[in-house]
């Protein structure tokens, strides 16, 4: 292809960084290859007869749904069960790893 | 049948064609759910005593909750999906959890870390996706429904290809408290059955407002199984002929075609009608649902409940990848924001067709079910085989998936009755009616 890539393997890191994904040297350069030709059938949506089209964020056709400010017991965790499926826990406690050095 | 006879009729014939299919990814314990049935409320309910399964992305307490991934393998959740609730209450008995593509990426329920689910009418080949379990399920007659999770066509898609009948229901139709979200704004729960009065009788059960879920609605739920008979005279049908395209199996274009006959005999006039969207709502589907998925996988981090962010598959790799990109700076207007532009076009674009008639008939898929591998060999590949479900998500109208034939090879064949939104009990009593003068939906694989 001659045309300029539409995501580098530069930016395909740079991506996987945001997103808090370790991945390979050689996953990146797949990758690059992979999302370049989803890429190039997704921009079709640039070709769009978009102007002064408003934006669709959600179809529920509802607003400012409210609840009253109270705490619903009935679906309150305890200690016990809100640490029922980590890894690692201390003292009641989820443990993590230490984020300052 | 007294129900635990039913019952056990299920576990026979999962023991006996469950190796052959895949089509579970937790199938509970036989004595258990016996004593669960002898100690179930009495209700009044048509679905108490009834065996069901539930596609694995909806919490249940106590009960291996995986998504479809290996992140989630071995994570018990702590409460029960909405869903799930409503069920148990009308006296339900959950058999298992379904197989599906990790998180709803995919097509084929091959993109899952418990290897793939074979259709029961061809072992060799795909039962769609993303719910595949529990379409292949129903087909093979372990249940006598089930409930699955549609967000581009993962619950039409596997119907399809596996002659069930499955119904999209409207955007908020159905609480999603507790499913585990792919793109939240899509995300719709709805019931897998033989027939459509089935159908009928579940929405029934599950619809309805949830305080704990802000999305549902609050419209109120009318008696689905009453409205089946009401007479089809003077309503019209759509046949867009843009979904009518080269790009459709030849055998399924015919099926559809004689099918629209069929609603013509019942009094239904065909017309055909304009809507050229399939390609751009695929391509803008395959932003936002990225999007929005890159967002909502966000959370697992491995700390509180499952495993590290090493175990997404190659597919949500790529998903994750994509939402970032079209939400990152840069290119957040000319791909998300763009998308959802894109977004308002197809609501107009359907608003003004289902102005012409009353519901749209058109395919589920542009293909007969692939062989398993076929869809895997690269990625535009998979999103092509959801060109016809992927529209209708985004705009949140309801669409009715049923079996149409099947193919010379004997492959079965799907349609799909699109209505506006909240029109379930018009989709359904065309669907009902339909099958009452036909019996594709009888059919079963021979296993």
């Amino acid at each position: 292809m001659t045309t300029k890539a539409l995501i580098t393997t530069d930016e395909v890191s740079h991506v996987a960084k945001l997103a808090n994904l370790q991945l390979a040297p050689s996953k990146i350069s797949k990758l690059q290859t992979e999302l370049e030709s989803i890429l190039e059938y997704v921009q079709a949506v640039q070709k769009a007869p978009t102007d002064k089209v408003p934006e669709t964020s959600q179809v529920t056709g509802l607003t400012n749904v409210w609840r009253e400010d109270v705490v619903d017991d009935s679906r309150t965790f305890t200690q016990e069960q809100a640490l029922s499926n980590a890894k690692s826990t201390h003292n009641g406690y989820f443990m993590v790893k230490a984020i300052l050095a | 049948m007294n129900k635990q006879a039913l019952i056990e009729q299920c576990y026979d014939r999962i023991a006996k064609y469950e190796r052959d299919l895949n089509a579970f990814i937790t199938l509970r314990d036989k004595k258990t759910v016996l004593a669960e049935l002898t100690q179930a409320q009495q209700s009044s309910s048509p679905l108490s005593g009834l065996p069901y399964l539930l596609k694995d992305a909806y919490v249940t307490s106590g009960i291996q909750t995986t998504a479809g991934s290996n992140i989630l393998k071995g994570f018990i959740p702590t409460y029960d999906a909405t869903v799930y609730s409503k069920l148990k209450k009308a006296g339900a008995i959950l058999l298992g959890k379904m197989n599906m593509d990790a998180w709803g990426h995919g097509s084929s329920t091959e993109n899952t870390d418990f290897g793939a689910t074979h259709n029961p009418w061809d072992l060799t080949r795909v039962a769609g996706g993303s719910g595949g379990g529990p379409g292949a399920a129903i087909s093979a007659g372990f249940a006598s429904f089930a409930i699955g999770e549609d967000t581009g066509g993962s619950i039409r898609n596997p119907a399809a290809w596996t002659n069930t009948t499955a119904l999209k229901v409207t955007y908020g139709r159905v609480s999603r408290y507790g499913a585990i979200p792919y793109v939240s704004s899509f995300d719709t729960v709805g019931p897998v059955t033989k027939t459509v009065e089935e159908c009928a009788v579940i929405l029934r059960e599950i619809a309805g407002v949830d305080p704990y879920d802000g999305t549902s609605s609050p419209e109120p739920v009318p008696d689905y199984v009453k409205g089946l008979e009401q007479s089809l005279r003077g309503l019209t049908l759509g046949i867009p002929t843009e979904m009518y395209g080269p790009g459709l199996d030849p055998e399924t274009k015919i099926s559809i075609m004689t099918a629209s006959k069929e609603f013509e005999k019942l009094g239904v006039k065909i017309i055909e009608v304009s809507l050229p969207i399939a390609e751009i709502g695929l391509a803008a589907y395959y932003l936002m649902a990225p999007s929005e998925t890159s967002s909502n996988l966000g959370r697992y981090d491995g700390i509180r409940y499952g495993q590290g962010r090493d175990n997404f598959t190659d597919e949500t790799i790529r998903r994750i990848l994509i939402g970032t990109y079209a939400l990152s700076a840069g290119y957040y207007d000319a791909y998300y924001r763009q998308a959802q532009k894109v977004r308002t076009l197809l609501i107009q674009a359907y608003a003004k067709v289902l102005q012409q008639c009353d519901a749209i008939i058109m395919p589920v898929n542009p293909t007969l079910p692939p062989k398993i591998g076929e869809l895997m060999s690269d990625p535009l590949t998979l999103y092509l085989a959801d060109i016809y479900t992927t529209s209708i998500n985004p705009v949140g109208v309801p669409s009715l998936a049923l079996p149409a034939g099947f193919s010379k090879s004997g492959l079965p064949i799907g349609m799909q009755l699109v209505g506006d939104k909240f029109s379930e009990p018009l989709l359904l009593s065309l669907g009902h009616q339909y099958q009452q003068v036909t019996d594709w939906h009888t059919r079963s694989p021979e296993l």
